[in-house]
């Protein structure tokens, strides 16, 4: 179902429009735009618009400590979730800031754990220092700032990654899709009945 | 107060706005042989542009946060949503008194809110129309369920309504098409409900799933908020008012802001005001009637703002009820529970078409309740499409990251269920609107200022939803993973107005000298004066409006049609 393409959907969907008699070519020229858009910003080697390339890179790995590859499907460093969060701060002010003064008190925290900033640290560091501040119990004054961090750079990396093709395919999402018959499948109905008890 | 120009042609029906009332009095008009110009504040609605149906969030660029990224910072852009418009529209502000919130939705496109709206389609059940003769609260309506059924069967047949004959009190059945089958989660809902003697029935959603008047049947996408370019669901765009321009008996005048109405001597209206947005110049048309189809506050809006020496508290308001009786629908806090007999369900398509299954009210016969009136719940699950914000409860309840992380956003995934009340307010004196007579709009329209103030009955009931959804999901062995409320009032109950229910301010009922509008919504004091929105509902009962709004409006239709043809407005 995943390799059904934009175009043969449309395409479908143009028929059945065409049957109701009110043909909509407009609609598949806006999706080609916008998917054209977004091919251009993700495509080739990514230039950021707002961070610096230290910047991103140690965000880059950050995003992909956070969803790193699962079984044969990339991480979220190649879901271009670090891509999609410099396009937003280059137009959200406030956002730049939480993530240049995220990511550089990220370096100072790493620095005085381990005398490198976060990106040259080994990532069994890396990892260590965010088993602390992946947490809201660990909250203290040294670390509240970076959990605050944290949590924003978690909830992007994951807002990012799983509307991405590839997230879309890691959460194993099969809609989307026009249908003549909508019908729920025997054996999903019988999993959820026997295991409730209700069966 | 404008002047009327006179050399303009004179229509014989002038319609205020394109939603559910609008496109309704227009389409049956047009097709008794009417010509209507309508108004519409917003643009034309193009549907190949402005629908967002089957779009993946990564096919705009921001996926759904906003150009400005502004969805994480507490204002959604609505980006995949069909409407243009929400409570923050610039250049369009309102104002709300001290001490009050209330939220006020405007929609701004031909077909406003029925392009987006739930679809939810319910009848008002006969104890609806008789609040008061039932619990000494609030006021009857002037009409019985018997007088709005042979026009809710008009809309059900040709809007086209999916549901199943259950023989429910609270939810009198209609004319119905075969609904898609329950999913998973809706039978597991059922089955918890059986156990605790809380029915489970198909939803009534204005869905086709037959051919229906040259429309094709739903193709269960799911997507149905986003516009629907096959038409196969409900909204009075693409449904009444596209089909009625063809007829050649329909005018559509968009980028027209309607800012006040203008009478002759007698004090019928003669005319309409309007800014023309484009040019931003004033511009009047005149009519033999006017249809105020704006939405409840828009509409009531309209009326006060139409003052003149001889309407000196605006038009049609001698009763000076026009801006009161303002509800909106009670909800409480949301509430989500996993349910370990849906984890690791094998994955399907389960996009349908908005909810299959829904719990009208079942108490309506106990006596000894907390709180007067009733509520229906609306619940959802299953494996929706993947969006921006959809997996922020996981992320806050689990926390972590890498392998575990994504170990909770797969466990969870398909296998919860959110719950949310719909219920009924009893109007207040605490809840209206006035003019604002320091704040007018980009326009130089004054503006509403919001007064409100949810009673203990609403506050009663947001809590016995709360407890209901909490027996509902334990009984399907689940366990509350979503319960976000908190102490005092702000988290105990929905914002006035979030709801998009906002309805009642310029009412019907018998005495002129209480209510606005008489029985066939004709203002008592403007006889060539309709209001066919939500403005006329005496209550707001449990059962979402828009339905009720197409039932009324068609019968002010006809009724305005034959009083027009008698010559008597």
């Amino acid at each position: 179902m995943f390799e059904r393409t934009r175009r043969e959907l449309l395409r479908d969907l143009g028929l059945a429009v065409m049957a109701a008699g009110s043909v909509d070519t407009a609609a598949a020229q806006h999706v080609h735009q916008m998917a054209a858009e977004d091919s251009e910003a993700t495509g080739g080697v990514y230039k950021p618009k707002v961070f610096t390339t230290h910047e991103y890179a140690t965000l880059e790995r950050l995003t992909d400590l956070i969803l790193p590859p699962e079984g044969n499907l990339p991480g979220a460093r190649v879901a271009g979730a670090a891509v999609w969060i410099d396009m937003l701060a280059a137009v959200n002010a406030e956002l730049a800031e939480i993530y240049t003064g995220g990511l550089a008190r990220l370096d100072d925290s790493m620095r005085a754990r381990s005398g490198e900033d976060f990106i040259s640290a080994p990532p069994a560091a890396q990892t260590a220092y965010l088993d602390v501040i992946a947490y809201r119990k660990n909250k203290s004054d040294e670390t509240a700032a970076d959990i605050v961090f944290f949590d924003w750079a978690r909830r992007m990396t994951v807002d990012a990654f799983y509307t991405s093709k590839i997230g879309v395919k890691a959460l194993d999402y099969r809609g989307n899709t026009p249908q003549s018959k909508y019908q729920v499948p025997v054996e999903a109905m019988d999993y959820a009945l026997r295991k409730s008890g209700f069966a | 107060m404008a002047q009327v120009t006179r050399s303009s042609p004179v229509y014989d029906v002038v319609v205020i706005g394109s939603g559910a009332g609008g496109g309704t009095v227009t389409k049956v008009l047009a097709d008794l042989g009417v010509s209507v110009v309508l108004l519409e504040a917003g643009p034309m609605l193009h549907p190949g542009q402005d629908f967002k149906e089957h779009m993946w969030a990564y096919d705009v660029w921001h996926r759904g946060v906003g150009p400005h990224a502004e969805g994480y910072f507490g204002r959604s852009p609505f980006t995949f949503n069909a409407t243009y418009g929400g409570p923050h529209i610039e250049g369009e502000p309102y104002t709300v008194a001290p001490g009050s919130e209330f939220s006020w939705f405007r929609s701004r496109i031909l077909g406003g809110r029925t392009n987006h709206y739930g679809r939810i389609s319910l009848r008002f059940s006969d104890y609806d129309f008789k609040p008061y003769s039932t619990d000494g609260l609030g006021a009857d309506w002037p009409i019985t369920y018997d007088e709005i059924s042979p026009y809710y069967d008009k809309a059900e047949s040709f809007i086209g309504v999916t549901g199943t004959k259950e023989g429910i009190r609270s939810a009198p059945d209609g004319i119905f098409q075969t609904p898609a089958p329950m999913r998973v989660h809706d039978i597991l809902v059922k089955k918890a409900g059986a156990k605790l003697g809380i029915p489970v029935i198909a939803s009534r959603q204005a869905v086709i799933t037959r051919p229906t008047n040259g429309r094709p049947p739903c193709h269960y996408c799911g997507q149905c908020g986003r516009g629907c370019v096959t038409a196969s669901n409900y909204a009075s765009s693409y449904v009444q008012i596209f089909p009625a321009m063809k007829t050649g008996r329909v005018k559509v005048i968009t980028g027209a802001m309607a800012r006040e109405l203008l009478t002759d001597h007698a004090g019928k209206v003669k005319a309409v005001s309007y800014v023309d947005k484009a040019t931003r110049t004033e511009q009047q048309i005149r009519c033999r009637t006017v249809v105020l189809a704006a939405s409840s506050c828009e509409s009531a809006r309209l009326l006060l703002n139409s003052k003149s020496p001889r309407h000196p508290n605006g038009l049609a308001n001698s009763s000076g009820a026009v801006g009161h009786y303002l509800t909106d629908t009670v909800a409480s806090a949301g509430m989500t529970g996993f349910i370990p007999a849906l984890a690791g369900m094998p994955h399907y398509n389960s996009d349908g078409y908005g909810v299959h299954a829904y719990i009208p009210w079942w108490l309506y016969d106990k006596k000894d309740k907390e709180f007067p009136r009733g509520y229906h719940i609306e619940f959802g699950g299953g494996f929706p499409m993947p969006a921006v914000g959809a997996l922020q409860g996981v992320c806050r309840r689990h926390e972590g990251y890498g392998a575990s992380l994504q170990k909770a956003v797969h466990e969870e995934y398909g296998a919860t269920v959110g719950f949310g009340g719909r219920g009924e307010m009893i109007p207040n004196k605490n809840c209206y609107f006035e003019i604002d007579p320091d704040v007018v709009d980009q326009w130089g329209i004054p503006v509403p200022r919001f007064h409100w103030q949810w009673s203990e009955y609403e506050l009663k009931q947001a809590d016995h939803m709360q407890k209901t959804f909490r027996d509902l999901i334990e009984a399907m062995g689940g366990t509350v993973i979503g319960d976000r409320r908190g102490s005092g009032e702000a988290r105990r109950i929905s914002r006035g107005g979030a709801v998009i229910h906002e309805l009642g301010t310029v009412s019907m009922g018998n005495d002129p000298k209480t209510r606005p509008l008489n029985k066939y919504c004709q203002a008592h004091d403007v006889k060539n004066l309709f209001v066919a929105d939500a403005g006329p509902f005496v209550s707001n009962s449990d059962k979402n409006p828009t339905l009720t709004i197409i039932a009324l409006a068609w019968r002010t239709a006809e009724y305005m049609a034959e009083e027009m043809r008698k010559g008597n407005v």
